[in-house]
């Protein structure tokens, strides 16, 4: 099986062949190493960094801004952003803070972006 | 009424401005900033994604991330910031400047500095500067008003939505929609080729199977009250087949379809504005027509990257710092761009320093050169790997590059792509 891929790991958007023979994965038309090790995990289990904002109580913001700490596995997040959309932050929280704990057992945390203090 | 003096008032906490004002600072001399929100970052507060500082600071980080680094460097600084207060008048007096601003807890303050930078930003075009037919219902939105919308107050612009024009900011905002359970029908998109960057054409429509329409305009958009649904008709040869025309049913518009600096102060201030850009005309030093007023950002011309105009602006400060020291009263020679270039910036050189350009391409190309001509004699080229109009275009002219001897007083430099 092939197919048709672009790599999204830099903004140069190689247009990967991808091909798959029994176990084994084969990357072509990548310009670096970066799109072999995208386009095995685009075929095999495609990942993405989410971002969104938490409901937070301060007099400068509504809301603060979250990150993964990783990409997650595109199926999970569906799932983890209904959690974020509703999960109150309550300040102070500084950029960096843990927000969310191995989602899911994924290993993967949330982090705040952003520093609010009280 | 309170009056303040200061070497430098920087109008605008944004990229630009922090990056200014730290920069002026670490030269020693006083600034304080005005900001209009109640936060330092400016739009990178609403751009929550990642994606940010890979130029700058070789990691990729999200809008408030990347402001807060240099948030971060200003409140360790002495500075003064003025949040929640917007400037409203320059008034030029014959040493220095005053700037009038107010705010809800300052009331009105009084600056009285010897020079100014400009850091506004940009605005987005609406629907006006694009002229759609149809009723004016309610549900159009641009789509930075959008994003601020969805990602600082949690509200929801509508539910059925489709996104005009490709730019980054529509592009980013058709996966936010997505992802805050919304239908995105549609992006529509009047050239041939997609106007954002591939890797968001992949992972923010490509992810969640949205439709694409290049050379296709809407039409018509249909609804009294609310939006109830478009029109959009494909072009040919720039021709509208009007008997191919089909109907997407929404609630909801974002128009993605470009930004323009916001320079209303600087018009009332009455500095010469460039019909390319729409911000101010600049020397080399980014010294606009009135002495001592300098501008950096999109309110000078829009950029894509942060990461540009943080340089942009780390490069003013440091002529603004020169100009209250006296040293920029050098001799500037004229710079102008030429064929497939939209502009170039600043619009003069000077032959004692490198001199930094940035410039727009009017075309698409996947190999191109950048020609550098004076007086008509060539100069340097550089090869390009992948241009477009959305892409700004960055070109370093190195003083060692420069033949002096060939220098007059009439000399021009001219900057051109052949494709
Ligand atoms: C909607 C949108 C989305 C973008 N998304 C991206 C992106 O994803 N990636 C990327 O690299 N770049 C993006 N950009 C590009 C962006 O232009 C730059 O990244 C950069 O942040 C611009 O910095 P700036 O300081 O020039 O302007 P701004 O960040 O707009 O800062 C201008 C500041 O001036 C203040 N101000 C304006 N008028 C006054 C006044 N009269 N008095 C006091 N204060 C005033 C404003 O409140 C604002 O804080 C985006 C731009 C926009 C408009
Ligand atoms: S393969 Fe390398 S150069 Fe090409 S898009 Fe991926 S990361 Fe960029």
């Amino acid at each position: 099986m092939t197919k048709e891929l672009i790599c999204i790991s830099c903004p140069i958007g190689c247009h990967l062949e991808v091909t798959q023979k029994g176990d084994e994965i084969t990357v072509r038309n990548n310009k670096c190493s970066r799109g072999e090790i995208y386009g095995k995990e685009e075929l095999l289990a495609p990942k993405r960094v989410v971002t969104a904002t938490c409901p937070v109580k301060s007099d400068l913001m509504l809301r603060i801004p979250v990150k993964t700490t990783e990409a997650i596995p595109v199926e999970l997040i569906n799932r983890l952003l209904e959690e974020l959309y509703k999960r109150e932050v309550s300040a102070p929280v500084r950029r960096g803070d843990i927000i969310l704990e191995n989602f899911m057992d994924s290993g993967i945390d949330v982090v705040s972006t952003k520093t609010l203090s009280g | 009424m309170k009056t303040i003096e200061k070497d430098v008032l920087v109008i605008g906490g944004g990229s630009a401005g922090m990056a200014a004002a730290a920069e002026i600072r670490e030269r020693n001399h006083s600034v304080a900033i005005v900001e209009r929100d109640n936060i330092l970052g400016g739009i990178l507060n609403q751009c929550i994604h990642n994606g940010f500082g890979l130029h700058r600071f070789k990691e990729e980080l999200t809008g408030p991330e990347y402001a807060e680094r240099y948030a971060e460097i200003i409140e360790a600084s002495d500075m003064e910031v003025f949040t929640g207060t917007t400037v409203t008048e320059i008034e030029k007096r014959d040493e220095g400047k005053t700037v009038y601003a107010y705010s809800a807890r300052h009331g009105m303050l009084v600056f009285q500095v010897k020079a100014v930078v400009l850091a506004m930003g940009c605005r987005e075009r609406n629907r006006g500067n694009i002229g759609t037919p149809g009723t004016r219902p309610a549900g159009v939105y641009t789509a930075g008003l959008a994003q601020r919308l969805v990602n600082m107050e949690g509200l929801m612009p509508g539910s059925k939505c489709v996104i005009v024009g490709s730019g980054d900011i529509g592009l980013i905002m058709a996966r936010r929609m997505s992802w805050v359970g919304a239908d995105v029908k549609a992006v529509v998109e009047i050239q041939p080729y997609p106007a954002g960057l591939t890797r968001n054409i992949v992972q923010c429509l490509n992810d969640f199977n949205i439709p694409l329409h290049l050379s296709h305009v809407v039409s018509k958009i249909h609804g009294k009250d609310r939006v109830e649904g478009i029109d959009i008709t494909p072009l040919r040869d720039g021709i509208e087949v009007t008997e191919e025309t089909f109907h997407i049913e929404c609630d909801t518009l974002l128009l993605s379809v470009g930004l323009i600096p916001d320079n209303e102060i600087a018009r009332k201030a009455g500095i010469d504005i460039n019909r390319e850009t729409n911000g101010p005309l600049v020397d080399s030093s980014l010294m606009t027509s009135v002495e001592g007023i300098f501008a950096c950002g999109n309110v000078l011309h829009v950029h894509d990257l942060v990461d540009y105009v943080s340089e942009e602006s780390h490069r003013c400060g440091a002529f603004v710092s020169d100009y209250l020291e006296h040293q920029s009263e050098t001799k500037q020679f004229k710079m102008v761009s030429g064929s497939n270039l939209k502009y170039v910036i600043p619009n003069q050189f000077r032959a004692d320093r490198d001199n930094h350009f940035y410039m727009r391409s009017l075309i698409v190309r996947n190999h191109a050169e950048l020609v550098l001509t004076l007086d008509g004699k060539e100069l340097g080229r550089k090869k390009l790997r992948h241009i477009q109009p959305s892409e700004m275009i960055s070109f370093t002219l190195k003083e060692k590059d420069l033949d002096k001897a060939a220098l007059d007083d009439n000399s021009t430099l001219e900057i051109s792509l052949v494709g």
